[in-house]
Parts: structure tokens; C-alpha cells; sequence
């Protein structure tokens, strides 16, 4: 551990919660983390290549991630036109709909698969109309990417929303005063200045979608191949007692999370970078 | 109010927000009213869209957050209701449904308690001192919001399951942790780690060190400083931490489903039991449960914006 103490403040205690900190986050996060890895270690790299290689695997990490990625894309271009909304115009409800933008956030994960799934099967609200134009959603993947877009949504409305309200207003009318026409000044002026914001969004709901399980699993229909999440074969892998399995699938998910983290420090750097150039 | 005041808050809040997969910190709406477009010079029409272009936007925004976020949470109670008040009724008061709601609170009382102390303390650490590592320090307490939470129960698995790092002590000395209330409230705990100490650490940083170390020079002790300086400056900030940690601990479904082992009546917890009863076709029953986690849902956003302008004004003297 690299925390080397430099204090300045000449508060009392500093030496009891750093050491009272660290005990407590070495027992809870980063032991069971690191039992993660030593169980990994017992596979030789044979064994964890043909894990992580075999067909089932491999489509499951296909399905978790190809729909995910999706699905951000569908909450980057719908969370973006929301926090336009919200920001930018009055309407009667805005500040209701503001709110339940965090209904996904809130809501447990199982309830919403729940939901989902009872809105979506044959005889849901939403599923008998649909199933009528011969449109199958729940026990599908189009089931599992409805989820995914509901989890996902409030990261990209609520990364994006403080950028665009604290945006210079000043800029746009020096645009529009320079004769820019309106989606002149929408797509080179206010949008690129999003960009930071945007791609954060997008990274924290891919990440999200990746490892959910509550809310897709019962949506799914959970077939081999076809409509299994990794995070589903894990738990399947883990009732088999194939643990070695399970670790591996689990490490390279890990994996791709913290390199997801790492883009996304790195996009707020970047921003950071940017603001001040005001 | 200056521009420049505005540009610095945003930077903040993007700290806020940066390396975590749980946005603690949301908007409060009061500060949408200010952004409003203040007067300008420009016409009108140069600085928003035409009419048609706004009506499509708001259009899409409302119909796509109707059908997707609000109509599941309608059919939660439309379903919970669908045999009528009786059946509802019915289905919570069964044993079952009673157990559940029990193991529920208390392993959210465990995992909240647990988490609060280390988050206060944490805070503590981080806000008021300098060292170097700060920044991983951070990243390290964020770690359990961007693992999956299965993988989040499965850690456990490893270190406590039969085949696990300590499975044969634990076996030998009859110890449960696994499929025992034990290993549910530890996945819980892990999960809602960062919760109340992500909530404090902008807090704390924003609010300094001056009002502390103004007591300890007029000799109060560190407690007496931390109860009587420290604690009445971040009681709007800790609720809030508490509350969504809360939120999270008893919803908590993928992390307690990988090491509860289902036992039912025993170590099912009211998301699992949600799971079961639908898998089992019993829709009454099953959608009775989730309208109490959905209500909790509910109820902890309501708080939850109130807590926010709570917290914007008492920022607000330190903003200016």
C-alpha cells in the first residue's frame, strides 16, 4: 500500500482513521478482491484460456457486452434529448419527469426485472400490441437490451445535466450574434462542449449494463447461446461447483470494469482540462 | 452571480462524479431554475429551436421516460393490486413474506450501522488531511460500484464456500457465514461501501479545516470537535449517504442471491423473495413485495430532493 502520510492540518486523529480506514477496507473490499485473483491464479493459463474461450463463455461475454454497448448508445442519443428537455424548455411535469429520471437508480434490481418482464410478456400492456406486429421482446435479447436501456438511462441524463446547465450562455449568443444559424450553434458550439460529459455518460451506463444481473435475468429467458449474460453464467457456474469457472469469467469482467474506470478518470481530466480554458 | 462561480461548481461536481458508477451526487433542481437563459441581447429565436423542433424534443423525452421508467413501476402495483385488496393483504401477511421483511431490515440495520461509522471515519481521513494516494485512496472505497454485483457475492463465495480459502477452518469449527445471515449482510456491506463516505468527502473538502481547528485551539478534544464543529456542518450530507445506502441494502438483489442459498424463510430476503414467488407464478404475491420495495424506492427519492436543496443552501454562503 502506497499511502504515504504528508499532513499539513493540524487536526487530531489523522493517524487513527487512516489506520481505522484501511483495516476496515482491507477486510471488506480488497481482501475478498484479492481472493478473487489467488483463486484465478490456481488455473493454469491453459485452463483459463479454455474457459474464457469456450462457445458458451465467449457468447455470453458477446451478449453482455455487444448489448450493452447498445444500449448506451440508445441512452447517449435518448439522455441527451431528455436533458435538453429539462434543461433548455419549460413544459407542464418537467420537474416530475426530472425526478423520475432516478426511478431506475432507486428502484431494486429485482422489481424492475419484474416489471419489465410482466410489461413486456405476451399478455403485457406492452407486449400483446407488440406481439401482434409479430415483435417478440420478453425471453429474447431485444428483452435483455430493454433492460439494460432502463438501467442505464439516469447515468447519461445525470452526467450531462450539470455540464449543460452551468454552460456559458454568452458563448451561444456570440455564435448567434456572428451570424451562426441555430443548428449551427447546436452541433459546433454546445455539443462539442458536451463531448466530455457525453462519453462519461455513455462509459458509467455501459459499465453498468455490463455487470447487471437483477434486472435482465428474468427478461432474458436465459438460453445458452442466445440470451445468457455473463453475470448469469457466473451464478450458474458457482450452483455447478465450478468455481474455477466462475472466477475466471469473473476476472475478465472485473477486468473490463477497471479499464472502463480508467477511460472514464481520464475523460474527467480531460474536462477538467477544458473548463478553465474559458 | 458570475459566470466564473458557476464554471468552478461544475468542476466540483464533475469530481463528484468521477470515477464511481453510482451517481451520488444528482442536480438539485433548484439550481436548474437559475440556469435559466438569463437576458440576453440576441432575438429569441437565435438562442432556442423553432416551436415544431422543441415539441418533438419534450415529446420524445416525456413518451420515452412514460414508457420506460414510469410504466414499470405502474404495473408493479397495478399487478400487486390485480386480485384485489384482500389478496394484497393476504400475501404480505403470509410467514414467508414476514421473515423476508424481518431479514431485510436487519440486514440493512447491520450493513447501514456498519457503513456509517466507516464512512464518517473515512471522510474524517481523507477531507481533512493531506497525503499522497488520496486520489486511490478514493478510487479504492469506489471499487464496489463498478464491480457487478454477482461478482460482488461471489468474493465471498471464494473466501467463506466450502471450497473456499477458509471453508475448512469455518466447517471445523462450525461456523456459518455462507447461507446464514452472516454472508448476506457481508455482500451487503460490500456493496453500499461507498455510499455515506462518497456523500461526505466533497462535503468535508469544500467545508475546510478553519472551524476545526478553531476549536482545537480554544482546547476542545478531537471528539468534542467532531460532535460539536464537524457533525452539525455535514448532518444534511450524512442523511443523505444514509439514505441511499439504505435504498441499496435492502434492495440488494445479485450479491445477496449468490450467498444466501435461498432458504426459504430463512435467509430469504425480500428482493429474493420476489424472484421465488415469481418464479413460481404467484404474481399477487410477488408484485405485493415489490410495492414495498418500490414505495421504499419512492419514498427515498422524495427525501432524497429534499435533502438536496437542504444541501444546495447550505452551500450557498459558502458559494459567495
Amino acid at each position: 500500500m502506497s499511502i504515504a502520510v504528508a499532513r499539513r492540518s493540524s487536526l487530531p486523529g489523522f493517524g487513527l482513521t487512516m489506520g481505522l480506514t484501511l483495516t476496515w477496507l482491507s477486510i471488506i473490499i480488497l481482501l475478498p478482491l484479492a481472493g478473487l485473483f489467488l483463486k484465478t491464479f490456481e488455473l493454469s493459463l491453459d485452463q483459463f484460456w479454455g474457459i474464457i474461450t469456450s462457445r458458451r463463455t465467449l457468447n455470453a461475454l458477446k451478449i453482455s457486452f455487444g448489448l450493452s454497448f447498445l444500449a448506451a448508445l440508445v441512452n447517449l442519443v435518448m439522455g441527451t434529448i431528455i436533458v435538453w428537455a429539462l434543461v433548455r424548455y419549460r413544459f407542464p411535469g418537467r420537474r416530475l419527469f426530472d425526478a423520475i429520471v432516478d426511478i431506475p437508480f432507486a428502484l431494486p434490481t429485482a422489481v424492475a426485472g419484474v416489471a419489465l418482464t410482466q410489461l413486456f410478456a405476451q399478455k403485457g400492456w406492452l407486449g400483446a400490441p407488440l406481439a401482434e406486429l409479430g415483435i417478440k421482446v420478453a425471453f429474447t435479447p431485444i428483452g435483455i437490451f430493454i433492460a439494460m436501456v432502463f438501467i442505464g438511462i439516469p447515468f447519461v441524463v445525470r452526467t450531462v445535466q450539470p455540464v449543460l446547465i452551468d454552460l456559458d450562455v454568452e458563448i451561444e449568443e456570440a455564435a448567434a450574434s456572428l451570424g451562426a444559424n441555430r443548428w449551427h450553434t447546436v452541433f459546433r458550439v454546445i455539443l462539442p462542449s458536451l463531448i466530455p460529459a457525453l462519453l462519461t455518460g455513455f462509459a458509467l451506463a455501459f459499465a453498468r449494463a455490463v455487470g447487471e444481473y437483477g434486472s435482465v435475468i428474468f427478461i432474458a429467458g436465459n438460453l445458452p447461446n442466445v440470451s445468457e449474460i455473463a453475470p448469469l453464467l457466473i451464478v450458474i457456474r458457482l450452483s455447478e461447483f465450478r468455481y474455477a469457472d466462475a472466477t475466471a469469467i469473473a476476472v475478465v469482467m472485473l477486468l473490463a470494469s477497471f479499464l472502463i474506470i480508467f477511460a472514464v478518470n481520464r475523460l474527467q481530466r480531460w474536462a477538467q482540462t477544458r473548463i478553465p480554458a474559458h | 452571480m458570475s459566470t466564473q462561480s458557476s464554471v468552478v461548481t461544475s468542476a466540483t461536481e464533475l469530481r463528484a462524479y468521477a470515477p464511481t458508477a453510482d451517481l451520488t451526487v444528482s442536480p438539485p433542481p433548484s439550481r436548474i431554475e437559475r440556469a435559466r437563459p438569463r437576458t440576453g441581447t440576441s432575438p429569441d429565436n437565435l438562442r432556442t429551436e423553432p416551436g415544431p423542433v422543441r415539441f418533438i424534443i419534450i415529446t420524445l423525452a416525456v413518451t420515452f421516460l412514460s414508457v420506460f421508467v414510469v410504466l414499470p413501476l405502474v404495473v408493479v402495483f397495478a399487478s400487486a393490486f390485480s386480485k384485489g385488496i384482500g389478496a394484497y393483504l393476504a400475501a404480505l401477511g403470509e410467514p414467508e413474506a414476514l421473515a423476508a421483511i424481518k431479514l431485510t431490515l436487519l440486514v440493512a440495520a447491520i450493513s447501514v450501522t456498519l457503513n456509517l461509522v466507516f464512512g464518517v471515519i473515512a471522510a474524517w481521513a481523507i477531507a481533512k488531511f493531506d497525503f499522497t494516494g488520496k486520489t486511490f485512496l478514493i478510487t479504492l472505497i469506489d471499487l464496489p460500484f463498478s464491480v457487478s454485483p454477482v461478482i460482488s457475492g461471489l468474493v465471498f463465495v471464494l473466501l467463506f464456500g466450502a471450497q473456499g480459502f477458509f471453508g475448512t477452518w469455518l466447517q471445523a469449527h462450525d461456523i456459518h457465514i455462507l447461507f446464514a445471515v452472516p454472508g448476506i449482510a457481508l455482500a451487503t456491506i460490500f456493496v453500499t461501501f461507498p455510499f455515506v463516505a462518497r456523500a461526505l468527502i466533497p462535503l468535508m473538502q469544500e467545508q475546510g479545516t478553519q472551524e476545526e481547528e478553531a476549536a482545537i485551539s480554544l482546547g476542545a478534544s478531537g471528539l468534542q470537535t467532531f460532535f460539536r464543529v464537524t457533525l452539525p456542518n455535514i448532518k444534511w450530507g450524512l442523511l443523505y449517504g444514509v439514505l441511499l445506502c439504505n435504498a441499496r441494502a435492502m434492495g440488494e438483489f445479485g450479491a445477496v442471491s449468490v450467498v444466501s442459498g435461498h432458504i426459504r424463510g430463512e435467509t430469504n430476503t425480500m428482493p429474493l423473495l420476489v424472484e421465488i414467488l415469481y418464479n413460481e407464478y404467484q404474481f399477487v404475491a410477488s408484485f405485493a413485495i415489490a410495492s414495498l420495495l418500490a414505495m421504499l424506492a419512492l419514498i427515498t427519492l422524495v427525501v432524497k430532493t429534499v435533502l438536496e436543496r437542504r444541501l444546495d443552501e447550505g452551500q450557498e454562503p459558502r458559494d459567495h
